[in-house]
């Protein structure tokens, strides 16, 4: 079986995957990281989502053996050693962002993304078109999209709240 | 009682572990020793199984076993339960074939389990599972409710004559008649509820384990009500006593009714468990989720009101075929009847009502609960006929309603068909909804539309739904074989600590949140110091669980009453520690006074003594502060409100567009109105979902088209609005909290207001009614085909 070396959250992992197993297996089944979810078999829910590199991928749509050497972020990575949640993660929990928490963590990863990727400002308009590959069933997204608009000024360091 | 606190917005205690990937899902477990299991499913809709090859499979790397159908009826395995019956209308029960947990001598459904491989990993056992050979003669089958009606269909079961499951009314059909007989003006709509599926983010899933020392067995599984799952299984399919099986529904990514039943996987897993000697996982693929999770809603009606001069209802007439799919699911029989008729007089005084609802079988997957279950089905109905009237009879649609309305007056009022209302207000929800959506200045925005190419139009629904399901004796009356009470126990730790324990199940609800909420204003705990614990057999007493907008009115019923006794035990630690008489004992704000004076002793204190037991009333009191109660509630609760939605229509392309939507709902007391707000938005996220982009599709011969995320539209971010959620309060008038639901009001209210908004924005294209779902291609047919009176432009 292949070797893969991959850093996960800041830890150097090789492990040993078949040529078909997909990164999200390799995160969840073989280094224990459930915190990123299978949602679908099409690669459309993006429950999966996690950083390769610092962008955003589905990692039900990479095979894990393309990723050696790579940085993965999931999203046990995302808040401080010490606990503090990530400002887009505060700002989930702060506008009720999730109910049942299943979509979570990979819409927080994609968010986190877009917000990184758009330092010159979010509209709304351009919140719900990045939340595209992200399917949410509990929320109607209306709360997801105040989250990511209040997270932008956190993250950017910034007052305005961009998506006003 | 003491309610301060209750109705903030307070932040959910369940958001960090979810925010930061330490939920627990059923997925997420793995058991020591675990192995893994694949199911083979039918592929076709309909065929006889003329025999079923597992040897290859059972040779292939890593298989630890192949089972079939055959194995599970040698080892006495029952089939799956339906939990209600309805009775037809000469008073004969309805059909109710068996339900086979690994299809016995035929398939019935695309995705009708076949065959399970158990294999050291879930790629091993889905590659022996192409290995399995199963020898099918193919049948003939009946696909659509129409094909299954009509005569010398194909038979779904063999012995189901005419595919009818029942064929049922409630109502006075002879008094119904001849008021239409009377009637100045009878209008009529022909209209279908699109099939859904209801597409819970976390696919299903269960771990099955048997315990070789005790011999005990415990079911992981994905379920809004593990006891249930425990009774049906134990009882009815596997035989195992409840002492001896324990049903764990950890954290649980949606639900919507897709996971209250009992599924055929998680007896797979948990009978296989004991067979094979080690724990067993099955997960879901999403398209095991499209053709194994029950479908929703399914019907095709024609109403009729029948009215007088003055344009006041005077008669409803409705008949309805119901689709059950190729089995009856857990509670599907109670969705076209009891939850469906007997929400057909809206809010409105209609005197009089006939529904026959006849329930068929056809060869698609079984059809139940979907977030509503059958009161989106009666709404869409009712608002739609409300409309429709206004059309035919050139009033305006507001005023319809309005002069119908039961007055805020009239409470409890007496519907003809069954239910009682408790309390409402459906002036003041209407009002403060066409306020809130500025309904007054609507044509300025009509107009300004079109000149940028948009038809836009505006819809209204003023629904009511019942919910805190149910009096057990009433629903027993009606067919159910189980008790719908709710149970909850309260254990105040020794240093003053709570933890709850409820058989309400939270699988997006924020009950971790809002329980805690309660437990805190009525207790005066911190927040912070209650836990709610849920989701367990082995750690719960009992529990009916979470659908149906219950928790609150039912199972936070339940710990009201529980804390009312261990408040009332306190009380008696209190007059013995501080030498006064219980009478003269108040608690308020977590602290037990004497009254009149200024001697009081904190619940700590309180609950340290009874722990503690050295200067106690032991003689008259046992030890320990705990105490469980179930609440059977007396009424169902009915929630109401206002839906109120705007649409662009493109005169191009005919996509639609929800430009503005606004609910306003009475669901009776808020504890959390951030959590009540998201309930709303989500639900009404469904219904826009369904009444623009959902649609269950099946081909003629029952090969389902809609069977993943690619085919199947579920609504995006992009596809749904910003959505203005208020409410107005009406108390509940039977339950201690005063408080009605709020799970379900969003997907119940909403489709026909969209669907309202749609046909207002093509109101000069010659359209009374539009089937859901509105897509694209639909109308752009009608914009093309119609010929507006003001084309001419």
């Amino acid at each position: 079986m292949p070797q893969v070396s991959l850093t996960v959250n800041g830890t150097q992992h090789t492990i040993e995957v078949e040529n078909r197993t997909l990164l999200v297996e390799a995160l969840r089944e073989t280094l224990g990281l459930t915190g990123t979810h299978v949602g679908c078999d099409t690669s459309q829910c993006g429950a999966c989502v996690v950083h390769l590199d610092g962008v955003s991928v589905k990692s039900c749509t990479m095979l894990a053996v393309q990723v050696d050497g790579a940085r993965v972020t999931t999203i046990e990575g995302l808040a401080a050693a010490d606990g503090t949640l990530h400002p887009m993660q505060e700002m989930f929990r702060e506008h009720h962002a999730l109910q049942c928490g299943f979509c979570t963590p990979g819409m927080v990863m994609s968010a986190v993304d877009l917000v990184q990727s758009h330092p010159e400002g979010l509209s709304e308009h351009q919140i719900r078109d990045g939340l595209e590959g992200n399917l949410c069933r509990c929320t109607g997204y209306h709360n997801i999209v105040k989250a990511i608009a209040a997270a932008w000024p956190l993250m950017h360091g910034k007052t305005q709240a961009a998506a006003e | 009682m003491p309610f301060e606190g209750i109705g903030a917005s307070v932040r959910r205690k369940e958001d960090v572990r979810f925010l930061s990937g330490h939920g627990n899902y059923t997925d997420d477990i793995n058991r020591p020793g675990q192995v893994h299991a694949f199911i083979k499913r039918a592929d076709r809709p309909h065929a006889a199984i003329n025999g079923i090859d597992t040897a290859a499979a059972a040779k292939a790397p890593g298989v630890v076993a192949v089972f079939t159908g055959a194995d599970m009826a040698a080892d006495n395995v029952g089939g799956l339960p339906c939990g209600w019956q309805i009775h037809n209308k000469d008073g004969s029960p309805m059909a109710e074939p068996p339900h086979p947990v690994l299809a016995i001598g035929k398939v019935r459904h695309v995705g009708d389990p076949v065959a399970v491989v158990i294999a050291e990993t879930r790629q091993a056992a889905k590659d022996a599972a192409e290995l399995i050979t199963i020898d099918y003669t193919d049948l003939p089958s009946a696909a659509t409710l129409k094909d299954a009606v009509a005569p010398n269909a194909p038979r779904v079961h063999d012995e189901v004559a005419g595919n009818v499951c029942y064929d049922w009314h409630i109502g006075d059909k002879a008094m119904v008649d001849a008021a239409f007989a009377k009637a100045t003006k009878v209008v009529k709509l022909d209209l279908t509820n699109n099939r859904l599926i209801p597409n819970a983010m976390e696919p299903r899933a269960a771990i099955g384990e048997w315990d070789t020392s005790s011999g005990d067995y415990t079911l992981y599984t994905t379920s809004q009500n593990p006891h249930v799952i425990r009774l049906l299984m134990g009882a009815f399919v596997l035989h195992i006593p409840e002492n001896k099986l324990r049903v764990v529904a950890p954290d649980v990514g949606g639900g919507f009714g897709s996971k209250i039943y009992h599924y055929a996987e998680e007896a797979i897993v948990t009978w296989a468990s004991a067979k094979v000697r080690r724990p067993i996982k099955w997960t879901a693929e999403r398209n095991e989720s499209f053709m194994s999770d029950a479908h929703g809603r399914d019907h095709v009606s024609t109403a009729e009101m029948a009215l007088d001069t003055d344009g006041n209802f005077l008669a409803l007439r409705i008949s309805t075929l119901a689709n059950m799919g190729a089995y009856l699911s857990t509670f599907a029989p109670c969705i076209p009847t009891y939850l469906y008729a007997t929400l057909l007089a809206g809010v409105y005084k209609t005197p009089l009502i006939y529904c026959e609802v006849k329930a068929v079988f056809t060869n698609t997957v079984p059809v139940d609960a979907y977030r509503g279950a059958g009161r989106p089905e009666a709404t869409f109905l009712v608002e739609r006929l409300v409309d429709v009237i206004a059309h035919d009879t050139g009033k305006d649609r507001i005023a319809v309603r309005r002069q119908n309305f039961i007055p805020a007056d009239a409470f409890p009022y007496q519907t003809p068909v069954a239910l009682q209302y408790d309390s409402g207000n459906y002036q003041a929800t209407l009002d403060a909804a066409l306020k809130a959506a500025d309904y007054a200045g609507f044509e300025a925005r009509r107009t300004a539309a079109k000149a940028r190419g948009k038809l836009r139009g505006i819809g209204v629904s003023t629904y009511i739904e019942a919910c805190g399901i149910a009096p057990s004796a009433v629903v027993g009356s009606l067919g159910a074989r189980a008790g719908l009470y709710e149970c909850a126990n309260i254990r105040v730790h020794p240093t003053g600590s709570v933890t709850v324990f409820t058989g309400s199940h939270s699988h997006g609800q924020g009950h971790e949140t809002t329980f805690a909420q309660l437990v805190s204003a009525q207790l005066g705990v911190p927040i912070e110091q209650v836990e709610v614990v849920h989701g367990d057999t082995g750690k719960i007493p009992f529990g009916m669980g979470t659908y149906g907008s219950r928790s609150l009115a039912v199972g936070g019923s339940a710990m009201v009453k529980a804390m009312d006794k261990v408040i009332a035990k306190g009380k008696k630690i209190a007059a013995h520690l501080m030498e006064a008489s219980v009478d003269d004992i108040e608690f308020a704000d977590g602290k037990f006074t004497v009254a009149g004076t200024d001697k009081s002793k904190a619940l700590a204190e309180i609950s340290l003594a009874a722990y503690v037991p050295h200067n106690y009333p032991i003689e008259e009191l046992e030890p320990g502060l705990e105490e469980t109660a179930f609440y059977d509630p007396k009424n169902f609760t009915f929630p109401a409100g206002c839906h109120v939605c705007e649409v662009e229509v493109d005169m191009d392309t005919g996509v639609p567009e929800v430009v503005s939507f606004v609910a306003v709902d009475d669901v009776g007391r808020v504890i959390n109105p951030m959590i009540v707000e998201g309930q709303v938005q989500g639900g009404v996220a469904q219904g826009v979902g369904q009444a623009l982009l959902e649609n269950a599709v099946y081909d003629a011969q029952g090969q389902l088209l809609s069977g993943s995320f690619m085919d199947y539209t579920m609504p995006r971010a992009d596809n749904v609005p910003n959505i203005k959620v208020a409410t107005e309060v009406t108390l509940c008038t039977h339950n201690p909290l005063g408080v009605k639901g709020c799970g379900e009001v969003g997907a119940i209210g909403s489709p026909p207001a969209v669907i309202g908004a749609i046909v207002d924005a093509l109101r000069d294209y010659g359209v009374r009614h539009i089937n859901m779902p509105a897509t694209p291609g639909k109308l752009w047919s009608i914009i093309q085909s119609g010929r507006p009176a003001m084309a001419a432009e």
